[in-house]
Formats: C-alpha cells, sequence, structure tokens
C-alpha cells in the first residue's frame, strides 16, 4: 500500500511539471496588452513603455518563466489586476467557497442519482426508469446558466422561498471565524446555529443547480453498473438461496456495483468544478470561478495562471485520491499493484 | 451489510429537512439596521480604494469619492427631464471652505475647513494637500495626466502657507483649473497616516493605500473584499456638508444582470446601478421600481473612419456612409430609447454651443448611393469594420445593423472583433479604416472633447487620425476664449467643421441609469458616472 502510495506520488509529479508550463503558455497566448489596459485609455506610449517594464513583460518569455517558476516556488502567484490583491490570498479566500459549493453539490447528485439508478436497475423498462431517464437527459441537457436562472426565477423571485441570490451569506450576517474555510462546517464548529441555517439557505439553491448537472452520469452509471451486477451468478446464487431481496440488493449488488461509479465520480467531481464558473456568476458566489472568469476577460495573467495552476494541482490530487479509493474498495487493484 | 441502505435514508431525510429549514427561514431577512442600510447591487465592484493607483477601475472612483474628500466640489441642478444632477457651472466648498484668487492672478488661495479631520482623527492640514497633489503628480498615468488637464503640472506649484492654508500657483490662467480639483483625481490623503506606510521601493505608499483607508470624507471603508462587497459607515466627524443619512452602506457585486433584475423587482436591493440599457427599458413600466437616468454628458457612442485611409479620405464617401447608417433602429435596439439622439438635425450649421448635439444627417440610402457613384464607387467597395468586444452589448448589435444597410449601397463590411484588453493597443495604432467606439470626458466642455477627438496632435482617441488647421484653429481659440462671445463663435466654428468633414459620425449619447426601490430619494447623476451616497436616503 505505501509503495502504491510512493509510485503514484511520483507518477505526479511530471504532471504537476505540465500544468506549470501549460498555465503559463496559456496565458501569455491571451490576446491583450496588460500594460496598455493598466494604463488606462489617456496613457502615452512612453507611460505604457514604463508600465510594462516594471511588470517585467518586457523580458524574454524563457526568462519570464524562469522568474514565475521560482516565485511560484516561494509562494508568490503575483498581484491580481482585477482586484488588486495577491493572487495566492485571492485563491486561498475563495477556493473553500467553491469547493463547499461542489462538494455539497454532488452529495445532492448523489443523494438522488444512486437511489434513482437502483430503482430503474431493478424495474427496467418501467416508469421510474423511464421518468428517470427523462430527469438525467434533462439535467444534463439544460445549459447550467439556463437551470441557474430557473431556480432564481421560480424559487427566489416567485415563491421567495430562496434568500436573495447575492452570495454565501445575508448582507448582516457575519462570517463564522474561519477554521476550513467551509460555512456550514465552521458555523457549526462554532456553535452559530443562526449563521448556520443562514448559509444553508443561501447555498442550497446553487448546490441543487451544480447537483441537476450531475445526476445523468452518476444515475447512468448506477444503473448499467447495477444491471450488469444483478444478472451475474452470485447474485442468482443468492436468489436461489432465498436470501432476503434487500439484502441481495443492497447488501451484495450495491457493493459491487460501486467501483465504475467512484471512477465516475471523479470525474463529475472535476467537471463541476469547471461547471463552477457560470454557478457562481448567476448566484454571485465569491469563489474562484468567478474571480478567473473576470481575470480572463481582462486579461489579468497572473490572476489566470494561479487559477490555472491551482486547479491543475487540484484534478492532479483528486486522481490520486481516486487512485488510493479505489484500492480500499477493491481488493483486486491492491494486490495488482 | 445494511450501513448503505442506512446512509441513503440518512442523506434522503437529510435533504427534506433542509429543504423544509430553507423554506421556512427564506422569509425572514428582514434584519435590524435595515433601513438606515443601503443595498446597491453592480456588475463590477471596486479593486482599489486608491483613485491614484495603478490599475484602479471605474466603480473603485466611486469608492474613492466617498471615502476621500476633495479641496471643492459641485453644485446642484435639475436637468431637463427633472432629475437632480451635479452643476459643473457652480464649485462649493469641501475641505476648502473658502478660496481666493490673488489680484494678478498669479495663484489661488485655499483656506481648508479647521474643523475637517481624517478618519483617525487627525486634522485636515495643507500639508496633506500638498502630498497628496504632489503624490498624483508623482504616481504617473492616468492621475498625472487628469492634474495636467487643469494645468497642474509640477510639485512647485505647491505652497503650505500656514496649517490651514494652501497655495496654488499658477502657470497660465486655464479655466479647467479649479473644476480639475473637484474631480475624483484630486483627493485628500492623510499623509502622515500614508507616510508610515511608505517604503524606500514605493514612497507614496501605494501598496498599502489599495486596500486602506486614509480619506476624510464622509464614510469609511468598514469591510473591502475586492470583488465581492465593499461596506462603508457614515463617519459622524464629517463636516464638509450636511451629515448623510445613510448609516451604512453595503455595496455587493452581482455579476448576472438577470439577478440584479430579479433582487430589483422583488425589493431586496435599494439601488441597482449600471444595469444594461435593456433591462432598464423594461424594468420601467415595473411600478415597484423606479427607473432614472440622464444622457451621459460630453458623450457619445459613433463611428470612426480613418481619414488617411482611402476610401475614406473622400468627403464624399464619408457623407455617403453617413447616409446609409440606420440611426432610428440603433436608437431603438441599443439603447432602447434610454439615450439622445445624436441624428437627424435640422440646420447644416450649429445653432447652439451645447453638445454633443444633433449631427444634420438621416437615413437616405437614395442619397448614399447616389453620393457614392459621385465618389467613384458606383459599386461599393469592401473595407472592415472593428468594434471592442469587451462593450459588445453595444457595439455588436452596431455593427451587425451598420452592416446591413451599408450591403444594400453595395459596399461589404468584414466585421474585426477586438477583445477588450487589446482594444487601446488598437487605437494606438490608427490602422482600423472604420469602427465603432465611446468616448467620454469627464470635464463637461465641447473645446475639451474636440482637444482629445478632433485636433491634430492626433492623441489617442482620434481614431479617425484627423488633421486639419482650420479645426485646430478653432478648437485652440475656444481653449483660451477671453470673452464669451468668442468662445461661443469658436466653438460653433468646430462644431460646424465636424458636421461638414463628418470623419466621425455620432450616434447616440447614452443614458447613465439606475434603478431604485421607490423610497430611496435624493439620487443625483455625477460626472465620473458613479453613485455619491451622501445624497441619497429613504424615505
Amino acid at each position: 500500500m505505501f509503495k502504491m502510495l510512493i509510485s503514484r506520488f511520483a507518477a505526479a509529479i511530471p504532471s504537476l511539471f505540465g500544468v506549470l508550463v501549460i498555465a503559463f503558455v496559456l496565458t501569455r497566448a491571451l490576446p491583450g496588452d496588460p500594460a496598455a489596459f493598466l494604463a488606462g485609455p489617456a496613457a502615452s506610449q512612453e507611460a505604457i513603455e514604463e508600465i510594462r517594464s516594471t511588470l517585467e513583460l518586457d523580458k524574454g518569455l524563457m526568462a519570464q518563466f524562469v522568474d514565475y517558476t521560482r516565485n511560484v516556488f516561494n509562494g508568490d502567484l503575483g498581484s491580481s489586476w482585477s482586484t488588486g490583491q495577491p493572487v495566492l490570498s485571492e485563491l486561498v479566500s475563495r477556493m473553500p467557497a467553491s469547493i463547499e459549493l461542489t462538494l455539497l453539490g454532488l452529495s445532492f447528485a448523489i443523494a438522488v442519482a444512486v437511489p434513482l439508478g437502483v430503482l430503474s436497475a431493478t424495474r427496467p423498462g418501467s416508469w421510474i426508469d423511464h421518468g428517470c431517464r427523462l430527469l438525467t437527459t434533462a439535467g444534463v441537457s439544460l445549459p447550467i446558466f439556463f437551470t441557474g436562472l430557473l431556480l432564481v426565477y421560480v424559487f427566489y423571485f416567485l415563491l421567495g422561498w430562496a434568500p436573495a441570490p447575492m452570495g454565501r451569506l445575508s448582507l448582516f450576517a457575519d462570517a463564522p471565524p474561519s477554521v476550513t474555510g467551509f460555512f456550514l462546517l465552521d458555523s457549526l464548529l462554532a456553535g452559530q446555529w443562526a449563521t448556520f441555517v443562514e448559509a444553508l439557505q443561501h447555498i442550497a439553491l446553487p448546490a441543487i443547480n451544480l447537483g441537476i448537472f450531475a445526476l445523468a452520469p452518476i444515475a447512468r452509471m448506477t444503473r448499467a453498473s447495477m444491471l450488469g451486477v444483478l444478472s451475474s451468478d452470485f447474485v442468482r446464487t443468492a436468489k436461489a438461496h432465498q436470501l432476503p431481496p434487500r439484502k441481495i440488493l443492497y447488501g451484495y449488488a450495491l457493493h459491487n456495483a460501486m467501483l465504475p461509479v467512484i471512477t465516475t465520480l471523479g470525474m463529475v467531481f472535476s467537471f463541476l468544478l469547471g461547471a463552477n464558473v457560470l454557478v457562481e456568476k448567476v448566484f454571485s458566489w465569491p469563489g474562484v470561478g468567478s474571480f478567473a472568469l473576470e481575470a480572463v476577460v481582462i486579461s489579468d495573467y497572473a490572476a489566470v495562471q494561479g487559477f490555472v495552476l491551482a486547479m491543475g494541482i487540484f484534478y492532479v490530487f483528486l486522481n490520486l485520491l481516486i487512485d488510493i479509493v479505489y484500492g480500499l474498495v477493491d481488493p483486486r487493484v491492491r494486490i495488482a499493484t | 451489510m445494511n450501513i448503505t441502505k442506512h446512509y441513503f435514508q440518512r442523506l434522503a431525510r437529510g435533504w427534506v429537512a433542509l429543504a423544509f429549514v430553507a423554506a421556512l427561514l427564506g422569509s425572514l431577512n428582514a434584519s435590524a439596521g435595515r433601513n438606515e442600510t443601503l443595498i446597491v447591487v453592480r456588475e463590477q465592484g471596486a479593486n482599489s480604494l486608491d483613485i491614484q493607483g495603478l490599475g484602479t477601475n471605474r466603480p473603485a472612483y466611486g469608492t474613492s469619492w466617498n471615502v476621500y474628500d476633495r479641496l471643492l466640489s459641485f453644485g446642484v441642478k435639475t436637468a431637463a427631464n427633472g432629475d437632480l444632477s451635479y452643476d459643473y457651472q457652480s464649485l462649493k466648498p469641501e475641505l476648502a471652505a473658502s478660496w481666493r484668487v490673488s489680484e494678478d492672478g498669479k495663484y489661488i488661495d485655499f483656506m481648508l475647513r479647521k474643523d475637517a479631520v481624517f478618519h483617525d482623527g487627525s486634522s485636515v492640514t495643507a500639508a496633506d494637500v500638498q502630498w497628496s497633489f504632489a503624490r498624483a503628480l508623482a504616481v504617473g498615468g492616468f492621475p498625472t495626466f487628469q492634474m495636467k488637464a487643469g494645468s497642474i503640472e509640477s510639485a512647485e506649484q505647491f505652497e503650505v502657507v500656514d496649517k490651514h492654508t494652501f497655495r496654488l500657483h499658477l502657470l497660465r490662467d486655464d479655466k479647467l483649473t479649479l473644476p480639475d480639483l473637484a474631480v475624483p483625481v484630486a483627493a485628500i490623503y492623510n499623509a502622515s497616516l500614508a507616510k508610515q506606510h511608505a517604503t524606500d521601493a514605493d514612497p507614496w505608499a501605494l501598496e498599502w493605500l489599495k486596500t486602506n483607508d486614509a480619506g476624510s470624507g464622509a464614510y469609511q471603508v468598514e469591510k473591502f473584499e475586492p470583488g465581492v462587497q465593499v461596506v462603508l459607515s457614515r463617519f459622524d466627524a464629517w463636516r464638509s456638508g450636511p451629515l448623510p443619512k445613510m448609516e451604512k452602506v453595503v455595496e455587493r457585486v452581482v455579476p448576472s444582470s438577470s439577478t440584479r433584475r430579479a433582487m430589483s423587482e422583488r425589493g431586496d436591493v435599494d439601488v441597482s446601478f449600471d444595469l444594461p440599457p435593456k433591462d432598464f427599458a423594461q424594468l420601467i413600466d415595473n411600478p415597484k421600481v423606479k427607473v432614472q437616468g440622464i444622457p451621459v454628458e460630453n458623450f457619445m457612442w459613433f463611428l470612426d473612419m480613418n481619414v488617411n485611409m482611402p476610401p475614406f479620405d473622400k468627403l464624399k464617401v464619408r457623407q455617403a456612409i453617413a447616409a446609409a447608417i440606420p440611426y432610428q433602429a440603433i436608437f431603438d435596439s441599443v439603447s432602447y430609447g434610454r439615450a439622445a439622439k445624436l441624428f437627424g438635425g435640422e440646420q447644416a450649421q450649429p445653432t447652439s454651443i451645447d453638445w454633443p448635439q444633433a449631427y444634420p444627417y438621416n437615413t437616405d440610402l437614395k442619397k448614399a448611393k447616389a453620393l457614392l457613384t459621385e465618389a467613384g464607387y458606383p459599386d461599393g467597395f469592401k473595407t472592415s469594420l472593428y468594434y471592442n468586444l469587451g462593450l459588445a452589448t453595444w457595439s455588436e448589435p452596431i455593427a451587425l445593423q451598420v452592416q446591413q444597410n451599408l450591403r444594400q449601397i453595395g459596399i461589404e463590411l468584414t466585421l474585426e472583433k477586438i477583445p477588450g484588453a487589446n482594444w487601446r493597443g488598437e487605437m494606438g495604432k490608427k490602422s482600423m479604416p472604420f469602427l465603432i467606439n465611446d468616448m467620454g470626458g469627464w470635464l463637461n466642455y465641447p473645446d475639451y472633447f474636440f482637444f482629445w477627438n478632433y485636433h491634430s496632435q492626433n492623441g489617442v482617441f482620434n481614431t479617425m487620425s484627423y488633421q486639419n488647421p482650420e479645426m485646430d484653429a478653432y478648437i485652440d481659440a475656444a481653449r483660451f476664449a477671453p470673452d464669451q462671445a468668442s468662445y461661443i463663435e469658436n466653438v460653433k466654428g468646430f462644431i460646424g467643421k465636424a458636421f461638414a468633414d463628418v470623419p466621425r459620425i455620432p450616434l447616440f449619447q447614452s443614458n447613465l441609469d439606475v434603478a431604485t426601490r421607490l423610497d430611496i430619494q435624493g439620487y443625483q447623476y455625477w460626472f465620473h458616472r458613479q453613485l455619491d451616497y451622501r445624497q441619497l436616503y429613504r424615505k
């Protein structure tokens, strides 16, 4: 097990270097001249050149890359021009908001999609199966910002159940003392029940919005994998021994069907982080997605670089984590390595 | 192995409970302090608290305006449509209780208010004024440029006469000098506080002031989270004017315009600022929302033709195009009528010095075709129309309609979209034959606008590369006109020249629109196109 961990970590290093290079090259490929942008519309050519040299954008690409790599290793990701803050602190303060949202969205998706998948696998061709297909297809084919706007329209605008989509808390609430950065957890840790409720109200719609998008792959994968398992020999044997159907279904079949679902979850989690960008925009969520979107629009090099780098690292570690979980769930994977 | 089953049951129960709690408590949002708090939503938030800093964005002008004071400010007037507007013709005291121009016209003395204090409690002195102005000149870029627009060019012009008297030595008689001290850039900083945070590498404390408040304004910064929110609280020791009524201002960034509109319609926010015209046009029918707006002063959307690039060097070609633009359709579908028309003028020569004013051009495709034939292009020609993708909500529909109409007289346009960050660079190159742009000047003088746009100094805004000695003569004469009669004559002169030569085709002068709740009063238009919270109150 330990050996496996080491080898997985080692395999992640080239990917991390690749991420570093791509983050750098991609941002240089962005259109626009940051020096001219910063100098403002009335600046003279000399003023622009002056800013260019203060930003060290007049150096060669290779030299810029060396500087950049050195700074990254020193934990310095530069300063964002759109918010005026250091990129690192910007990412650190915004990342928990995005991750909390993504995790909650994913939990919602799992809570709905796995039972749905199991139900439609046990009753293939029934109305439940068709209903499930309809729901998941709709979820994945409606553009995410559209579902978001629809949710806002119905639950905020028409019914007034949800609070104004203005971020993580209402205007008069103070953020709980930061431990994890997840407001739901932090408020509970601090015993601030009212803040917890408030955070929950605010995160509910965006999380459901994200979750709807993730229903389809999870439900389809659960169904397919469950169908396969249900027709396998060991289930037939269990049935022949007249074990209670619940025990067969949840005890044996589901456990065995989970493996491909876990792989799917990893994939879904990563594309949810991407889908965050739009959900954050609709719900004014102060996460990394909205930060990155703004940064791309104005060619905010440092911010885009920092975002790509952080996301890249995050994905690499996510994959690592899934590999490890896989080994825990399925002994065969452990033995093979 | 009942764990999985339990797990699902627990999860399902959890979600039902969550939904229930959320629904139950959703309506309990009105908390204490709501009446004394002004809630503002806007698309983009301030990126800095320091207007003199590098790369400070437009929303930050507004924050600075409320957090810092200036020596002078402007009075109020009622605009043509009944809304309140600042009055550029009346200067009033802010930090300077009074001022006096010396008899020889060589300097101006500003007598500072003796009771004015900064947010840390120290009093505002002439030394602070000197330091702040010297800083505006030293940091370069936009602040320096703006100071120079009022003939404030060197730190040697500043003198501390005594603790409460500041003297500004004048380089020349410039009517823009005093108004220029009432623009956001001329903010007065707490010099001793800022100096404590200055370093050898950063002598003007640019880094520290980006996120810290060193002002004496009516509001102080309580929370500053760039890209999320700015929270301001009233500074009760403020003496530069009547104490504002709102105790707290929360300015939240809500990037999605649909979300902003929904919040306005539900009455959850007091002010929604800078909504797109389409949303404003629809909100106007909502009885629960008040929409106000007046055309942005000294501002226009226009089409520019580069007179150095054939066939736009031919006057007849330019006139043909000016006759082929679907003005009314653009006005209706792009500005949704939330603008003033800059086309269809009755007279071929200007009858007033109002600016911007309607140019004498109308849509007349027959005439356009005839002019094009006379110019030697009976079959039309091909060229490219450039526009800024950063302002695509405006420029894209304009481009499409212009393209469609010009096709009818044989001119084929290729649309070239330039990313927002590139636009400034493209303007500087002067290589675009035909383009859509907008432009506005803070100081509301037509000669100021013409100096930046039509003068042969060929500044960056002169994207038509227009150079004409006759035009220059009018502009220069108007800028330093000795009396009103000659001013009027010269202003009419350069406007008339712009009518006749038509290197630029104005389209419309769009509104600065703001949507407020019905109980919010006192909204006032400002030249910097940001909100002044000092005048807003709840009825």
